[in-house]
């Protein structure tokens, strides 16, 4: 696999882009994209380049940019920067310190970056933006390559579900545009995200500074490159992908304008419906057919994942916010425990047993939460932890909800698979969080839906102690769980256990 | 009142557009989504409305969102008694037309101690002939959710402000304590007298506007397009010189010219440019090859730089 790897990094582009274009299925939805990097890898500048040179800056802002900083990079362009850093603390500060939204477009489609700081103590507002993008964009100085800030915002990046990796291998010019280096810095860069599970990745060498493979080919400065420019990979890029499964439509509201109209309003996460189809209505499992699929415009005989509809059954069923109408194949989880990942926002932290309110979809219930691993952003590894989680720590949670609770995992669905999780103190949004499995209904043991072969066992405590304390149990430490009890609570829970182990 | 029945048997409407680009259609969806989330977790929601194009993409949506029922919130218009005369008649015949609950606001104080755009100098008058007549009148409703038309290119403090942002019970706006907002997962908890300004076309951008305008066929103030009408040329701008109260300086001349407006406020602070661009496809067309930002004839913004985070920190909207 290296070999090869290798041997086509400099023209880098993976082929799913390719081929959907080839087919002539060229995505128009706008593309979310995320960029990140590290605080001096020139991500303002690429940003501003990008803006400046699809034209989406016009005179007036950049008048004010150059009367606000009385200076102009040595090209005789505005400092982009400033263009970026829109509040006031951030231009005394000089850093980016929120997630800012910027728009642009070329002929062929429009984009929407979330332009996230570079600053480790700001990670939270990383994963803020990674959650509704399709693509990361992530630079790296091809004078310092890929750091561990790189490989940081590449594995949260991963995490949040992002299927597109483009590497901006920036300032090249600086490296007299030397391919050696950044066949270098591509390498070890795929090696990496494929081993984060991130198939499609476009590496490109680019001056941001001098415009260099952004919006326009460098052939003269770079004759060796012939893969795409940065805007070419955007425009071929896919949105939102990975909705697989049954139809999804989390309920915002009921509809009741008079007696005779019932109609069921939310925006269809997953699948699509036509009248007559069969649903049923969780986590309360009533069964109905559809009757109509209502919006301003006409009476529809489709709905696909994303439209905004109200839908209406053809019977009286009770339905109400937050409950989930879903297709009868391919039916989401129930149940009162989940395992999720999440990520903490907040400087309190996430305390593990605290009641949370946890909202997902349209949906509130309580929670709490028990942290039980951390991952390790300087070596990607997870490790056992099982106190609280500091603010841009993530972790691998267990979910305990105190009524039914309904989601897909993250994997199949981003929206019926992710969730926030609220403070009931201060109200304020602590975590994001990210399902990944269904637990059993006995909490302490794993079902083995998500994966094989688990083995209950009931150990003394002190040869418990012993195993824990090997090494080999200590690499696999995320694997496991422990429950600690007494003998006579063991033999309880193995005798109601039943098929369940 | 209730609907009857026959009335709600949804049929198809006479005329049928084509459908919307999937662009388009994606951010319809997004704004569409935010409104019934905000309608259904909030307990007194209210929907600004300042008879403007991005008003009038807002309301169209917000009729979208809760179709076949009504709007399940009142519009509020803060009125500064500045505002273009075609402003004002616009807004009584859309309140007319589409049965929607309008309250109309303006700072007496204000008025009573004749605070004026001319007298006043835009930035005072701005404070409180709209800011502070925005705290008063949401104060006077009690209204826990506020819907507004920003969008997130309009400026640079807003590319960072969130779909729902969060505002002190003095409606103060905290920029560096904003909640995280992660997919289209929103945080709806507020605490009384707290409350949130909920953006639907945050995602939007003025082309977006003016394209969704064209495609749904969305009634504007005939400002928009371009005209014959009479100006006058003070600071840099071009104002219109159809208000008796407006006072013609030493110097100054009424003069006639085909004029246009890229945004309405108060007439006297709002810039008009020269255009011939009298329809929608004229107007787009004229805005895709536009060097200028729409926001250059807007004297409130250019006192300062960072001068809209300031406003937006003491509760402009």
């Amino acid at each position: 696999m290296s070999a090869t790897a290798t041997s086509t990094v400099s023209s880098a582009t993976i082929l799913p882009f390719v081929e959907a274009a080839a087919r002539g299925q060229r995505d128009t939805r706008p593309l979310r994209l995320i960029t990140c990097g590290s605080v001096d890898d020139g991500k303002s500048t690429l940003i501003g380049r990008l803006l400046w040179d699809t034209k989406a800056v016009k005179e007036d802002q950049a008048a004010t940019l150059a009367r606000d900083s009385g200076k102009q990079n040595d090209l005789g362009l505005p400092d982009f920067a400033l263009l970026l850093d829109g509040l006031q603390a951030e231009r005394e500060q000089g850093i980016t310190i929120d997630v800012a939204y910027r728009y642009f477009a070329t002929d062929r489609r429009s984009f929407i970056v979330a332009d996230t700081p570079g600053h480790e103590q700001y990670t939270r507002n990383m994963a803020t933006g990674a959650s509704t993008a399709d693509l990361a964009v992530l630079l790296a100085d091809a004078r310092a390559g890929i750091l561990e800030q790189t490989r940081r915002h590449a594995t949260i990046a991963a995490l949040m579900g992002i299927k597109q990796f483009v590497l901006a291998v920036n300032k090249v010019d600086l490296v007299n545009y030397d391919k050696a280096i950044f066949e270098k810095i591509s390498h070890e860069f795929r090696e990496f995200a494929l081993a984060l599970g991130v198939r499609q990745i476009t590496a490109i060498p680019m001056s941001a500074l001098k415009g260099e493979n952004v919006v326009t080919a460098a052939t003269s400065a770079m004759p060796w490159y012939d893969g795409p420019t940065l805007i070419e990979t955007l425009e071929l890029a896919t949105a939102r992908s990975g909705q697989t499964g049954g139809f999804r439509l989390p309920v915002q509201r009921v509809s009741r304008p008079g007696e005779s109209f019932r109609g069921y309003q939310g925006t269809v996460a997953g699948g699509s419906i036509k009248p007559g189809d069969s649903v049923v209505v969780l986590p309360a499992g009533t069964v109905a057919n559809v009757k109509q699929i209502v919006t301003f415009d006409l009476v529809r005989n489709a709905a696909v994942s994303g439209d905004a509809i109200t839908l209406v059954l053809d019977r009286n069923v009770d339905v109400s916010r937050g409950d989930l109408i879903v297709s009868i194949e391919g039916q989401p989880m129930t149940g009162k425990a989940f395992d999720a990942q999440i990520v903490a926002l907040q400087p309190g932290g996430i305390e593990p047993g605290k009641r949370y309110w946890l909202k997902t979809g349209s949906r509130r219930q309580r929670v709490s939460v028990e942290p039980w691993s951390q991952l390790e952003l300087k070596t990607g590894a997870w490790a056992a932890h099982a106190g609280a989680l500091a603010m841009n720590a993530i972790g691998k949670v267990r979910l305990s909800f105190e009524e039914q609770a309904v989601f897909d995992t993250y994997e199949q669905n981003r929206t019926t698979g992710a969730f926030i999780l609220i403070d009931p103190d201060t109200l304020n949004t602590v975590a994001g969080g990210m399902i990944t499995a269904r637990r059993g209904e006995l909490g302490g043991l794993y079902r083995g839906d998500a994966d094989g072969q688990r083995v209950v066992l009931s150990l003394p405590a002190d040869l418990a102690e012993q195993l824990m304390a090997s090494d080999l149990f200590a690499s696999r430490r995320d694997e496991t769980e422990i429950r600690r009890m007494t003998a006579h609570e063991a033999t309880e829970l193995f005798a109601n256990a039943g098929s369940d182990i | 009142m209730p609907l009857s029945v026959q009335e709600t048997e949804i049929k198809n409407p006479p005329v049928s557009r084509p459908p919307l680009d999937p662009h388009l259609k994606a951010l319809e969806n997004e704004a569409i989504h935010i409104f019934r989330e905000v309608a259904a977790e909030f307990e007194n929601p209210v929907m600004l409305y300042s008879i403007g194009k991005d008003s009038s993409v807002l309301l169209h949506l917000a009729r979208k969102a809760f179709f076949p029922g009504r709007l399940p919130f009142p519009l509020l218009h803060i009125d500064t008694t500045w505002k273009f005369k075609e402003m004002i008649e616009f807004r009584d015949q859309i309140a007319e037309k589409y049965d929607l609950d309008l309250v109309v606001h303006t700072n007496r104080r204000g008025r009573d101690e004749n605070i004026t755009p001319f007298t006043h100098g835009s930035a005072f008058y701005t404070d409180v002939m709209k800011t502070e007549a925005l705290r008063q009148a949401l104060d006077a409703g009690g209204y826990d959710a506020a819907f507004g038309g920003a969008r997130r290119d309009e400026e640079a403090s807003r590319a960072k402000e969130r779909i729902y942002s969060f505002r002190t019970p003095d409606h103060k706006w905290d920029p560096r304590n904003q909640r995280p907002e992660l997919w289209n997962v929103y945080n709806g908890m507020v605490r009384k007298g707290e409350s949130v300004r909920a953006f639907p076309l945050s995602n939007w951008t003025e082309v977006d506007i003016w394209r969704y305008i064209q495609a749904e066929d969305i009634p504007l103030v005939p400002l928009y397009y371009a005209a014959e009408r009479p100006y006058v040329e003070r600071d840099g701008m071009m104002i219109l010189a159809a208000d008796p109260r407006l006072e013609l300086q030493p110097g100054e001349e009424v003069k006639h010219g085909s004029i246009r407006f890229r945004t309405l406020g108060c007439f006297p602070l709002t810039g008009a440019i020269r255009s011939t661009a009298s329809t929608l496809d004229e107007v787009i067309s004229e805005l895709e090859i536009a060097t200028v930002s729409e926001r250059q004839g807007r004297a409130i913004d250019r006192d300062q730089s960072g001068s809209m985070e300031k406003k937006k920190r003491e509760g402009y909207f």
